[in-house]
């Protein structure tokens, strides 16, 4: 087995010895995340001869399981600076922002019924919001700056006597924009306010502390840190403050009662693994990614006009980038690129042709919001990636502007924001 | 999404790009389409004014795979046809042609659109060119 894993890293490291690039080429790291061999590693004796229930407390099986889950939230704990009771399994950070968001909302419905959250949100946290305001909760959805930040000041005006809770993300999935949350968990603290992250994008890649940062709910997910798909965490803070959660998911009383469910071993062991790997090699990754990434953008910039970046270029992860190639439809450039699995702002796929509504938040037109891609760099890219997808962009947004009306409109010197377009 | 074997064989090699002068009065221009909407078409003809031939099209487009392809086929069907047959040209039978599914079919309707629009377009100019001096007369 140890070979198999081996063999697997040599491939998923796409440094081949002559320079070329495998194709396809995997650049959309914000969607998910390869699983990391030595992740992979971790995890397959949990499928066979660790196949225990960790709940089993009469037998070894069991206790190699339950063995299994401590490790793992020992981890996480370390990676976050928790302490590991304070790590709650669940099946992914769609279900630890809902069981946040709505643990709060039942635990403290005596004391408020106001919560905040920002229009950037991902719909995980703005849908859940939106069924409480159905069951009689008040949402407040923060505007965003144009570089895609909460306004501190807008927030402090929000927070009213009846406020619960505040939801804000610690990275955006879209334009990797990191909100400063440390300066929002300490305004949270000062007005007794309980303070949720979604932090699937930045758990792994860029510090989180929860002390430090003033947390006292992390929404954490393992397929986007190089863990398996399906098991995630939520931290929940035990003291200064006591965080209580109303469950939402009824049963055995497992994760003290606030999740029940048999635990996903073999995923929270990879979890485990994960948080482990980029406890300790973050801080290098994270400078090889923004050079890989500096360098895309700077490739891609130097060789193009009208190229805009979308989002904070200071406060954002290391590996994210996010750019508008105007008079040039997203979708057609991702035809043209169809080597390099990315993803696009655009929605022309749904019935509205409505693209990103991160995008739109931060006033960014609707047509460079069509004109979006997202690169989402990780740990298997390489340099020679980088040069191939940054001149594949190049040359299939050149040849496409060739084809654009607006392109050609353009260079006539149009405004094309005087044209009276004769929507369909 | 897949795309069809047509609809890529019309994105890598799209049929009839360019532009023709727009002020000629034997070219019709149809500009459909918003970018907001993240599609928008320019689709041109030029047609002779003895037998109503459309002797040329040409188009440019912003859109998705299947705007270029739904465009791209339309200069092809338009080439040779009178301006009747033309304006008979139906979306769903670019819908057909391109085995475009149902989220792509307002690609095929803004095609058919465009067709319009530059016929339209063209026959303004003719109008302008015949039926000024009997509206003069009223």
């Amino acid at each position: 087995m140890a070979t198999e894993v081996t063999t697997l890293l040599e491939e998923t490291s796409a440094v081949k010895s002559n320079g070329e690039v495998k194709l396809p080429i995997y650049m959309d790291n914000h969607a998910t995340t390869p699983v990391d061999p030595r992740v992979l590693e971790e995890m397959l004796p949990y499928f066979t001869d660790r196949f225990g229930n960790a709940a089993s407390r009469n037998h070894s099986f069991g206790w190699a399981g339950e063995e299994g889950v401590e490790t793992a939230r020992e981890r996480i704990a370390k990676l976050i600076g928790a302490t590991p009771k304070e790590i709650v399994f669940t099946s992914g950070a769609t279900e630890s922002d809902n069981l946040a968001i709505k643990g709060v909302a039942e635990m403290y419905r005596e004391k408020g019924n106001h919560i905040i959250t920002a229009v950037t949100e991902h719909k995980a946290v703005l849908d859940t919001c939106k069924r409480l305001e159905k069951y009689g909760y008040r949402v407040t959805y923060l505007p965003v700056q144009k570089d895609g930040l909460v306004d501190l000041d807008d927030l402090k005006r929000a927070i009213d006597d009846k406020t619960i809770l505040v939801t804000i993300m610690a990275a955006n999935n879209e334009i990797g924009v990191l909100q400063p949350i440390a300066e929002i968990g300490k305004l949270c603290h000062e007005k007794g306010v309980i303070f949720h992250t979604d932090a699937t994008q930045a758990v792994g890649k860029v510090p989180i502390d929860v002390i430090k940062q003033n947390l006292d709910l992390v929404s954490i997910s393992a397929h986007k840190m190089y863990g398996p798909k399906g098991v995630g965490a939520l931290y929940v803070r035990r003291k200064s403050p006591r965080v209580q959660l109303s469950p939402i998911i009824d049963g055995g009383g497992h994760e003290r009662g606030m999740r029940s469910g048999t635990l996903n071993v073999p995923g929270i062991a990879g979890l485990g693994k994960a948080s482990a790997i980029c406890h300790e090699e973050m801080s290098q990754e994270s400078v090889r990614l923004s050079g890989l990434r500096d360098r895309l953008k700077d490739r891609i910039m130097s060789n193009l006009d009208e190229v805009y970046i979308n989002g904070s270029w200071e406060h954002r992860l290391p590996q994210n980038l996010n750019i508008s190639f105007a008079y040039v439809e997203g979708e057609s450039l991702l035809m043209g690129i169809n080597d390099v699995a990315v993803s696009s702002g655009s929605a022309c796929t749904s019935a509205t042709l409505e693209p990103s509504y991160v995008l739109k938040a931060l006033g960014t037109g609707d047509d460079l919001a069509h004109s979006s891609i997202r690169f989402g760099l990780g740990r298997f890219n390489t340099e020679a990636e980088v040069d191939y997808v940054a001149d594949r962009v190049v040359e299939t947004v050149q040849r496409l502007r060739e084809l654009s009306p607006l392109y050609e409109m353009a260079k006539e010197g149009i405004d094309l924001k005087s044209v009276k377009w004769a929507a369909e | 999404m897949s795309y069809s074997n047509k609809v890529i064989d019309h994105y890598n090699n799209p049929r009839n790009v360019g532009s023709m002068d727009k002020n000629s009065s034997e070219v019709g221009t149809g500009l459909v389409g918003a970018p907001e909407c993240g599609d928008v078409m320019k689709l041109q003809i030029k047609v002779n004014p003895q037998t109503n031939v459309i002797e040329d099209a040409k188009f440019k487009t912003f859109g998705c795979g299947s705007a270029i392809a739904s465009s791209s086929l339309a200069t092809e069907w338009v080439k040779g046809k009178t301006i009747d047959e033309a304006l008979a040209i139906k979306n769903t039978e670019i819908v057909k042609e391109l085995s475009l599914p149902p989220v792509k079919i307002h690609c095929s309707v803004l095609a058919e659109d465009a067709i319009r629009a530059a016929i339209g377009d063209w026959k303004k100019k003719q109008g302008a060119a015949t039926v000024v001096p009997v509206e003069a007369k009223v």
